[in-house]
């Protein structure tokens, strides 16, 4: 490693020099205002990425039902173990297997994009570019077949109480 | 005589009868096939087996050449390889490519030679041939006819093993389909044994059917504890929950099968457990501390000596019952034991045997005394009317079967104490004044003696749920309450005790009894 100068050691000039970078975009904001980054959020709503990995969600065949086989790969995949599938018999025989119960614990989760990876009929997204995820209580991370097929929006969150299935 | 023969480099001594498939799997050389099975006719009807041969113009199925002196086989060739990849090819034509929602997906014989030998890009533009889905061909068993290969291993089971003739082949060419004969269910006792052998995901098991992914699942090596055969099974669980059993390969006891009953055992180790140390108040259960439980039961003991009895059902393994032999013979003075395999159940030649107990014969060979029937329990039942009994200590009993609700209910009555031991709430339980939990035999080592005299090995798939504690750790505990000071470690020191204590067993180790078991002679 190179050995700092004299100059170096002081510290005291590099320390002025950057304050001397932050006074400069401050008035030029001041009186400019040319150069913000900061977004006021949450008054503006933020820009995410299409690519963005947000909350989960899962797609529908053209008949409206769960496009989601229950087959499992993504509970396979996933590195935090946090889908947990029932699976069930479809009464139609050319359907035959469909998930009775699909819950992802979204605070558990990673935000890998693993399980959207996983699965073989992409049934399940991560395009929600929702990122907000706050709750009071563990429980109502838990979001169960009917949220994440967007059936009902998550407004148990600000009425305080776990999602209904 | 046996042949000599090269099957891929490797000289090779086979029985003169053997086919080369059967010589090369005796060798450690892997064929790939689907209708073969050891245990069943040769159908040779899937082309999976092929091998070159030196000599021999073409490809020859492997399950169905026998071995010939100074034949030079190849199972690994070019020719062989793209020989397996062209059936394979043709096999999967009409096949739905379900995995996502089939069961075999995870042990299917398609994916894994896919796997090993397809790995093409379908050629195939015409539409596939549209067969029956979620046919319902027995109580337990669904077939998926676009699934299956017509490797007929199935009808072949039923023709040859269960010699019930349910299946058929139907129609011609690519509409030929497995059914049932007209008015006929694939019910047979053994009907589940099919699921196992159907090397793809035609035949699965309604009980099993979407509980679980396979390759969640855990293997561990168990003896079925359903009747006095004791099949080697696979006890297939997750989590501490047992999701099926799986037959294992044992051709002294088993072949390659087990019987319904025994399959669908495993729903005791799930439900109806007892989990706590139990003391009934009144009409009330109330949970207690092992402690608690086990001294009540020690000074009730005391209290009543010379006036104990043992109602023992043979169903706890040759450590629990060396163990309470001793407890019976060294600790309590002179109690009745009375060994009751309660009421015989089905028996054939093949399989069945009508004693529902693994245990009967080791329980005897540790020095319980011989089983009684139902009407000879009329003695212990005078007995505790005429109060010589006052303590009666019953284990893995159905007590309701063993006396009638009512005589029960009157015993109950009568006796200072009942205790209860189990793993599961069998009827009659309830009537009980200490209940103690043992655990089941997925979750603990031991040995089984089937009716044979083969000495079996259980293994502990996971921890014992609750509070349960295996049988011969109750007795002990007892044993040391008792003023003893009993000091086994484990099961596997329990038999070591016994191999030395038992001339029949002498020399036993678990090492010794191994996975396949061992054949003991009976104790004098
Ligand atoms: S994003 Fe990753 S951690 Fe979250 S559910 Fe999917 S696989 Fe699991
Ligand atoms: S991988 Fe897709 S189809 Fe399979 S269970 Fe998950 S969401 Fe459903
Ligand atoms: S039988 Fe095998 S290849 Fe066919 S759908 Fe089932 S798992 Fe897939
Ligand atoms: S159902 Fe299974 S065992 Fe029977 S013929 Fe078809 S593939 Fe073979
Ligand atoms: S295993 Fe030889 S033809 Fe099927």
């Amino acid at each position: 490693m190179e050995r700092l100068t004299f100059w170096q050691k002081l510290y005291l000039p590099e320390i002025l020099r950057g304050l001397a970078v932050t006074t400069r975009h401050f008035f030029a904001n001041l009186l400019g205002q040319r150069h913000t980054v900061t977004q006021q959020y949450p008054e503006q709503p933020t820009r995410v990425s299409p690519r963005y990995r947000g909350r989960h969600r899962l797609m529908r065949k053209e008949d409206g039902s769960p496009r989601c086989t229950a087959c499992m790969l993504c509970a396979t995949a996933c590195p935090a173990l946090c889908i947990h599938i029932e699976a069930a018999e479809h009464e139609d025989p050319t359907v035959e297997k469909y998930p009775a119960v699909f819950t992802i614990d979204e605070l558990r989760c990673v935000f890998c994009g693993l399980c959207v990876e996983a699965c073989p009929c992409d049934a399940i997204r991560m395009d929600t570019g929702v990122f907000a995820l706050a709750a009071y209580k563990r429980e109502h991370f838990l979001y169960p077949r009917n949220l994440l097929l967007g059936d009902e929006e998550p407004r148990h969150i600000a009425e305080g109480r776990a999602p209904l299935d | 005589m046996a042949k000599k023969l090269t099957i891929d480099g490797k000289e090779i001594l086979a029985r003169d009868d053997a086919t080369i498939i059967e010589a090369a799997h005796e060798a450690g050389i892997v064929i790939p096939h689907y209708c073969y099975h050891p245990k069943l006719s040769i159908a040779g009807n899937c082309r999976m087996c092929l091998v070159e041969i030196e000599g021999r113009p073409k490809l020859e199925i492997s399950c169905n050449t026998r071995v010939a002196d100074d034949m030079v086989v190849y199972t690994q060739s070019p020719r062989v390889i793209e020989g397996r990849r062209g059936v394979l090819e043709f096999l999967l034509i009409n096949h739905p490519l379900d995995c996502p929602i089939c069961d075999q997906a995870g042990e299917c014989g398609l994916q894994d030679y896919y796997m090993q030998y397809g790995l093409y890009h379908s050629r195939f533009l015409e539409a596939k041939v549209h067969k029956r889905k979620v046919v319902d061909l027995g109580p337990d068993i669904v077939f998926d006819a676009e699934r299956c290969i017509l490797c007929t291993r199935c009808v072949r089971f039923c023709q040859e093993i269960t010699k019930t003739n349910e299946l058929g082949l139907f129609y011609r060419g690519d509409t030929v389909e497995i059914d049932t004969f007209p008015g006929k269910r694939l019910d047979n006792k053994y009907a589940g044994n099919t699921v196992d052998i159907c090397p793809v995901g035609a035949l699965t098991s309604k009980d099993f059917r979407f509980k679980i992914r396979v390759w969640f699942l855990q293997e561990t090596k168990s003896i079925c504890p359903g009747c006095a055969r004791g099949c080697n099974i696979f006890i297939h669980h997750h989590d501490g929950r047992v999701y099926r059993l799986k037959p294992r390969r044992n051709d002294a006891v088993n072949d390659t099968w087990i019987c319904d009953a025994g399959r669908f055992g495993y729903k005791a180790i799930n439900e109806q457990r007892l989990l706590h140390p139990m003391q009934r108040q009144g009409e009330a259960w109330q949970r207690v501390s092992w402690a608690q439980a086990l001294a009540q039961v020690s000074e009730t003991l005391q209290r009543h000596a010379g006036a104990v009895a043992l109602l023992v059902a043979p169903q706890g393994t040759n450590e629990d019952c060396y163990l309470l032999a001793r407890l019976a013979r060294e600790v309590l003075s002179a109690p009745q034991v009375v060994l009751y395999p309660g009421e015989p159940g089905d028996e054939d030649d093949l399989l069945l045997r009508a004693d529902k107990n693994p245990n009967t014969r080791g329980a005897q060979d540790m020095g319980l005394p011989p089983p009684v029937s139902t009407a000879q329990l009329a003695s212990l039942v005078a007995a505790v009317e005429q109060g010589q009994v006052r303590v009666l200590y019953a284990i893995d009993v159905n007590l309701q079967q063993a006396f009638g609700a009512d005589t029960l209910a009157r015993l109950a009555g009568h006796l200072d104490c009942l205790v209860f031991q189990g793993a599961n709430t069998l009827p009659g339980w309830e009537q009980a004044h200490v209940a103690l939990p043992s655990c089941t035999y997925a979750e603990r080592d031991g040995t089984f003696t089937n009716f044979q005299g083969r000495v079996q090995r259980l293994n502990a798939a996971f921890r014992p749920r609750g509070e349960a504690l295996p049988a011969w750790q109750i007795y002990q505990r007892l044993a040391n309450a008792l003023g003893q000071s009993w000091d086994y470690p484990s099961a596997e020191a329990i038999l070591a005790d016994i191999a030395t204590r038992v001339p029949a067993y002498a020399g036993l180790s678990y090492a010794k009894i191994g996975d396949l078991g061992c054949l003991v002679g009976t104790t004098p």
